[in-house]
């Protein structure tokens, strides 16, 4: 058949708009003397799931042509997919062919639920979709339309439409892609703005890489500086340059947390790990110390929170990302008696942990959520005034407790060094298993003690490392970490 | 009404004689009612066929100048029910629903309509929610039809086919004295087609006519002796009289070639697709032009023998494309030919699966076995060996573990997450519940992160499915229902049902102002003015009058802590009796569609406006994402970042936020983190804010100048 028909469809995700771009392209085919027919299937779909829509035009004749409610596989022109993992769901549906499809598409994600909701990091890997969008389309242009809206603060059919002019696949002239946003009514001004630059960034020779953020580094007042200037030399000199980049990011994370004296407590505990690493084995294990050893000795206590929270980086932060008019902020916090306890000096906040009925007298007292506006002098100053406890940080029930569960940990690690160097690497890295606050953060210390427990039954083990990574890997898939009993009943069988 | 307008809509049903219609399926038959002279038009709302409640809903000026009455009725029972006023009045009538579903409520007045039978034409328009994009159990209409003897049209997918379906259809109701259903499948409804219109008719009798000369006729009534007769009448007078104007109007339609050894007989809905499949093959132009002879059926209800058999003549064999099960069509010609004694070969299920929706690549499988079998001569070369089995390229195959499933879900600042947010932190204080679900979006929440809800029985019907449940145990089951559902018919099967059973479980009606799931349409309890529908009746008030005693109203739902208490109480007093709670706030989409267009008009016209959006802290986040698990809002994601320290992403607020508050809420309730804020701009401020913010930037900025000089700080 030589009739040509010019098959075109756009998956989105519902919310997105599908059914805005779907409307224009018909009104651009008719504007240019075509006929066009567009279905859908919205319904509940267009709650935020996987949604199609799907056009067909053929020149106009004088006897009405019959086109497809739907796309086939394997006979599609032109694939639009409003969201990266929409442009995998259409090569999975097979409505990218090599011989014919263009495939245009937003590199954009939104994040389905399943990619966000465990504890760790399950985002898919896009490079899966651009390498199968690389093999299956027959043309693949791909940018980030879904910024490039924002940014003109239009919506995504406006830039996804302009892509699909950039491409040049349709018989039709820029000139009349304009005209029929024109003749939309709402926005116009700014669905043009998205509309030209998605047209033109679709054609840029290669996308731009994004430039590595510069690392993280101290700044402060001029006589602390030559004392971290020190600390960083010392850091150079003791460990190998392997090393050397997470060793710092942890310093400076220590220094930051508390005071140039901790940023050296820090560097001496990793240090102890170095009589057993080596370089054949790339330095893992004082890697990893330098690594979970920062986060831990950097715990998430009121004094830390109360301070990132009045930083004067926060705020310039928030009013960059929250533009226009005058800012103000309200905190969603919620401390308990536990929080507070932990505020008091060790001899006196254990005394009263120790007394269940005076506990629950302060529990009752501050156990609620306060919503508290930062933005205002009183609260500021509450929480700036938290913040300046860090002086005597040392001395309080929280640091004592945090000190003791390190130590006991690090020994654990250092113990293993010898005998079972990846055992102990794996040892290290389950630190990761505590995070959070409040009830989280009891669950991660239980899920760590649990894993770590399975330590006499592994260190005899050649393969102990490889289960206790298992280990922690189930604790990482559920909340409660039931997936860890699972593992610890095969251990105690091996 | 629904915070949408359809003036450009409305604007369509005004064209007349000789203009082109452009526009939607849906719309396309809303005006071709209105082309008829129908005097009424009631319906229920429901993919895919909202649409067309909604245009006339805004189209009450159209209406008012024709005379034609359009109610949005109560639920599809009394959409049906409604018909009555076509069985002894010569007034043409309406009615739509979504099916099966619709079908099924309205089952009981469609019976009872088709065995009196009618005078003015009577249509039901169902939209067939079936296949890709259906929300519903995957079941058929036709059953409906042949079971009450409806006649069933299922017209070829395009605008001028439907919209002749609709005329025909009326006619056919008047020359039958039988009700009719015409089907449409979802993508007909919402296909963007074209047909020249004709001039809107007034009805030829109103209903104010009918009013003041009542009309009555014992034997058209459902009620013995008469009911054994009107089956008698509808085989020996109803039935012949419909055959003989389906063939003397060529209702069905014949394609392609007179004479060929293979056919195929098709429901006029399948038109497209077996054409799409014949067009692929090389054996079909593309304006139709079949070398394959196709009887097309679009009356799938009653068959015409004479005609099928006529089509059978002479050829070898053909093939029944007849979408979904059973295959009552296939099932009904098979006996055709054998009564005839005929010799065609007849195929159609086995070739063509039984079960699931006639996609493309059904149609062209299917079509090109066939032919392969019966009729190689017509096939291209290429489709005469069938592919081996075609294996999927690697790295097609590696998309199935990374293409992350996507069903639909709740919208972002969706007033029904913090309830089920509650529910989920209430049954990590008392256990897992039995929970039974309803119809509506609240039924989302059987699916991650909630993972609430074990069954769904029908729309309204979620106490109900729980009643079996009136037993002593330790724990109580907890029933969800929405406003749509309570109001469609949960208030008396369901409330009602558990006052009078002395039910102790708990219901919850989850109230969002609309019936939202449908498109945000009204409904009694809506609070919206309404100027041509009576609204602003609270549930709680009904709910007490039908006796219930333990009733808690909650007025913004956002409010999880309370929520979570309110739940908890009800799953734990002493209180004997139904405990009822009423979760209220108003839909966010229609919300945003209502109030966003004002804000932004507002802040250019210099009016203060705050507007609110939330944002985590990511240093103080840890990236545990027990927020996500407690909400799933889409603008609540996760980013990964670049710090080598850092291992797990951490949660991120994009700029979709709405401000509802739910995830702060739940970080609160649920003792999560402080990670969450939330930041309110004021827009166009006044003098006083102006000098507030201006004297807390002055002592903040110093405070924390204080501060950076005597510390060393992380600067990113």
């Amino acid at each position: 058949m030589n009739d040509r028909v010019i098959k075109l469809a756009v998956m989105a995700v519902g919310g997105q708009g599908g059914g805005v771009i779907t409307d224009w392209i018909v009104a651009l085919a008719e504007r240019n003397g075509w006929y066009a027919q567009a279905t859908s299937v919205p319904g509940v779909a267009q709650r935020t799931g996987a949604t199609i829509y799907y056009v067909e035009m053929t020149p106009e004749s004088a006897e009405t042509p019959v086109l497809a409610l739907m796309p086939s596989p394997g006979d599609v022109d032109i694939l639009l997919a409003a969201e990266l993992m929409e442009a995998g769901r259409a090569m999975q549906r097979g409505f990218v062919s090599p011989a014919r499809t263009v495939l245009i598409a937003s590199s954009h994600r939104i994040l389905a639920v399943s990619e966000k909701a465990p504890p760790g990091a399950t985002t898919a890997d896009a490079t899966i979709v651009y390498d199968a969008a690389r093999k299956t389309a027959k043309r693949f242009v791909c940018a980030d339309l879904e910024a490039i809206a924002r940014k003109h603060g239009s919506v995504i059919s406006a830039s996804l439409f302009g892509a699909l002019a950039g491409a040049r696949v349709l018989p039709f002239d820029d000139a009349s892609f304009e005209a029929t946003i024109r003749s939309g009514g709402k926005g116009i001004e700014k669905s043009l703005a998205a509309f030209r630059e998605g047209r033109d960034a679709v054609n840029a020779a290669t996308p731009e890489e994004p430039a590595a953020p510069a690392p993280a580094a101290l700044q402060g007042p001029a006589h602390l500086l030559p004392g971290y200037v020190n600390l960083t030399a010392d850091l150079e000199h003791r460990f190998p340059a392997a090393a050397h980049a997470m060793l710092k990011a942890g310093l400076a994370k220590a220094v930051d947390f508390q005071d140039l004296d901790y940023g050296r407590q820090y560097l001496d505990r990793v240090a102890a790990f170095l009589p057993y690493d080596a370089a054949a084995r790339d330095h893992a294990l004082t890697i990893e110390a330098a690594k979970h050893l920062a986060n831990a000795m950097c715990y998430d206590d009121i004094i830390r929170v109360a301070d990132l929270k009045t930083r004067a980086a926060r705020f310039a932060r928030i009013d960059r990302e929250f533009e226009g008019g005058i800012r103000q902020i309200t905190e969603y916090m919620h401390p308990r008696g536990e929080e507070i306890c932990s505020l008091l000096p060790a001899p006196m906040g254990a005394a009263v942990m120790a007394r269940p009925r005076l506990f629950r007298l302060l529990d009752r007292a501050v156990n609620r959520g306060r919503h508290v506006k930062t933005s205002s002098l009183f609260w500021f100053t509450v929480l700036y005034l938290l913040a300046g406890l860090r002086r005597v940080r040392r001395r309080l029930l929280r640091h004592q407790t945090e000190m003791a569960s390190i130590a006991a940990w690090l020994a654990k690690a250092e113990a293993l060094a010898p005998r079972r160097y990846d055992l102990a690497v794996e040892a290290l890295r389950c630190r990761r298993l505590i995070k959070g606050y409040s009830d989280t953060h009891a669950r991660g210390l239980s899920k760590f003690d649990r894993v770590l427990s399975a330590l006499p039954l592994l260190e005899h083990r050649d393969d102990g490392a490889a289960w206790l990574r298992r280990l922690r890997e189930a604790a990482l898939q559920d909340e409660d970490g039931s997936a860890i009993d699972g593992v610890l009943a095969t251990i105690r069988e091996l | 009404m629904a915070e949408r307008s359809f003036a450009d809509d409305v604007a369509k049903l005004k064209l007349r004689r000789g203009e082109e219609f452009r526009g939607e399926g849906i719309l396309a038959i809303t005006k071709a009612l209105l082309q008829c002279g129908v005097g009424y038009v009631t319906g229920y709302q429901g993919a895919p066929i909202s649409h067309l409640m909604d245009v006339l809903a805004d189209a009450q000026g159209v209406l008012a100048e024709l005379g034609v009455h359009f109610e949005a009725s109560a639920s599809e029972a009394a959409a049906a029910a409604a018909l009555a006023a076509s069985v002894h009045y010569p007034i043409r009538g309406a009615a739509t629903f979504k099916a099966t579903v619709g079908t099924n409520v309205a089952s009981d007045a469609l019976a009872n309509l088709a065995s009196g039978g009618v005078t003015g034409g009577a249509l039901v328009i169902v939209g067939e929610d079936y296949g890709e994009g259906s929300s519903i159990m995957q079941e058929r209409s036709h059953a409906f039809a042949m079971k009450s003897q409806i006649w069933l049209l299922d017209p070829r997918p395009n605008l001028e086919s439907i919209v002749k379906a609709v005329e025909e259809g009326f006619e056919l109701s008047e020359a039958s004295n039988t009700p009719v259903m015409l089907e449409l499948r979802i993508r007909a409804c919402h296909v963007h087609g074209r047909f020249i219109a004709k001039d809107n008719r007034p009805p030829a009798m109103t209903l104010a006519q009918a009013l003041e000369n009542p009309r009555r006729a014992t034997e058209r009534i459902v009620l013995p002796p008469a009911s054994f007769l009107h089956e008698k009448e509808k085989i020996e007078r109803r039935w012949p009289a419909a055959v003989d104007f389906i063939k003397s109007h060529k209702l069905n339609e014949t394609f392609g070639p007179e004479k060929a050894a293979v056919g195929i007989v098709l429901q006029g809905g399948m038109y497209n697709g077996v054409i799409r499949a014949l067009q692929r093959l090389g054996l079909a132009g593309l304006h139709g032009e079949s070398r394959v002879p196709l009887y097309v059926l679009n009356v799938t209800y009653p068959l015409i023998p004479d005609e099928f058999l006529g089509f059978c003549k002479g050829k070898d064999a053909i093939l029944v494309v007849e979408e979904g099960q059973p295959d009552y069509i296939e099932q009904a010609l098979a006996a055709m030919l054998y009564r005839a004694a005929g010799t065609t070969k007849l195929l159609g299920k086995g070739l063509l699966p039984m079960a699931g929706e006639y996609t493309g690549q059904v149609m062209l499988d299917g079509i090109s076995a066939f032919l392969r079998q019966h009729a190689p001569a017509l096939l291209p070369p290429e489709h005469c060996a069938p592919n081996s089995d075609r294996q999927l390229p690697a790295e097609i195959a590696a998309l199935a573990k990374t293409v992350p499933p996507r069903p639909p879900g709740f919208c972002i600042g969706c007033p029904e997450r913090p309830i089920f947010s509650a529910m989920k932190l209430v049954e990590k204080e008392l256990g897992p519940h039995h929970v039974a679900a309803d119809i509506g979006c609240h039924l989302f929440s059987i699916n991650a992160p909630f993972n609430i809800g074990a069954t769904t029985m029908g729309y309204g019907l979620g106490p109900a499915s729980a009643s079996a449940f009136n037993v002593d145990a330790k724990r109580r089951p907890i029933a969800i229902m929405g406003d749509g559902g309570f109001w469609h018919n949960g208030l008396t099967s369901g409330v009602g049902n558990a006052v009078f059973n002395k039910s102790d479980g708990v219901i919850l009606v989850v109230d969002n102002y609309y019936s939202a799931a449908t498109g945000g349409q009204d409904i009694l309890s809506s609070r919206a003015a309404n100027i041509s529908r009576s609204t602003s009746h609270p549930i709680a008030k009904a709910i007490r009058g039908i006796g219930a005693k333990w009733v808690r109203q909650i007025d913004r739902t956002y409010d999880v802590a309370r929520m979570r208490d309110v739940l908890r109480e009800a799953l734990t007093t002493k209180d004997r009796g139904p405990k009822v709670i009423v979760a209220s706030s108003e839909c966010m989409l229609n919300r945003e569609r209502r109030e966003k267009p004002i804000a932004a008009k507002s802040i250019a016209s210099g009016k203060r406006v705050v507007k609110s959006r939330f944002g985590v802290d990511e240093d103080i986040c840890t990236g545990d994402h027990a927020c996500i698990r407690l909400s799933g809002c889409p603008s609540l994601g996760v980013k990964t970042l670049d710090d080598p320290l850092r291992d797990d992403p951490v949660a991120a607020i994009d700029q979709s936020c709405v401000g509802c508050g739910n995830c702060g809420e739940v970080a609160d309730a649920a003792i999560l983190c402080p990670s969450f804020y939330r930041a309110d701009m004021v827009h166009n401020p006044n003098g006083w804010d102006r000098f507030l913010d201006r004297a807390r930037r002055a002592v903040i900025g110093w405070l924390q100048s204080r501060r950076a000089g005597r510390r060393l700080m992380l600067v990113r």
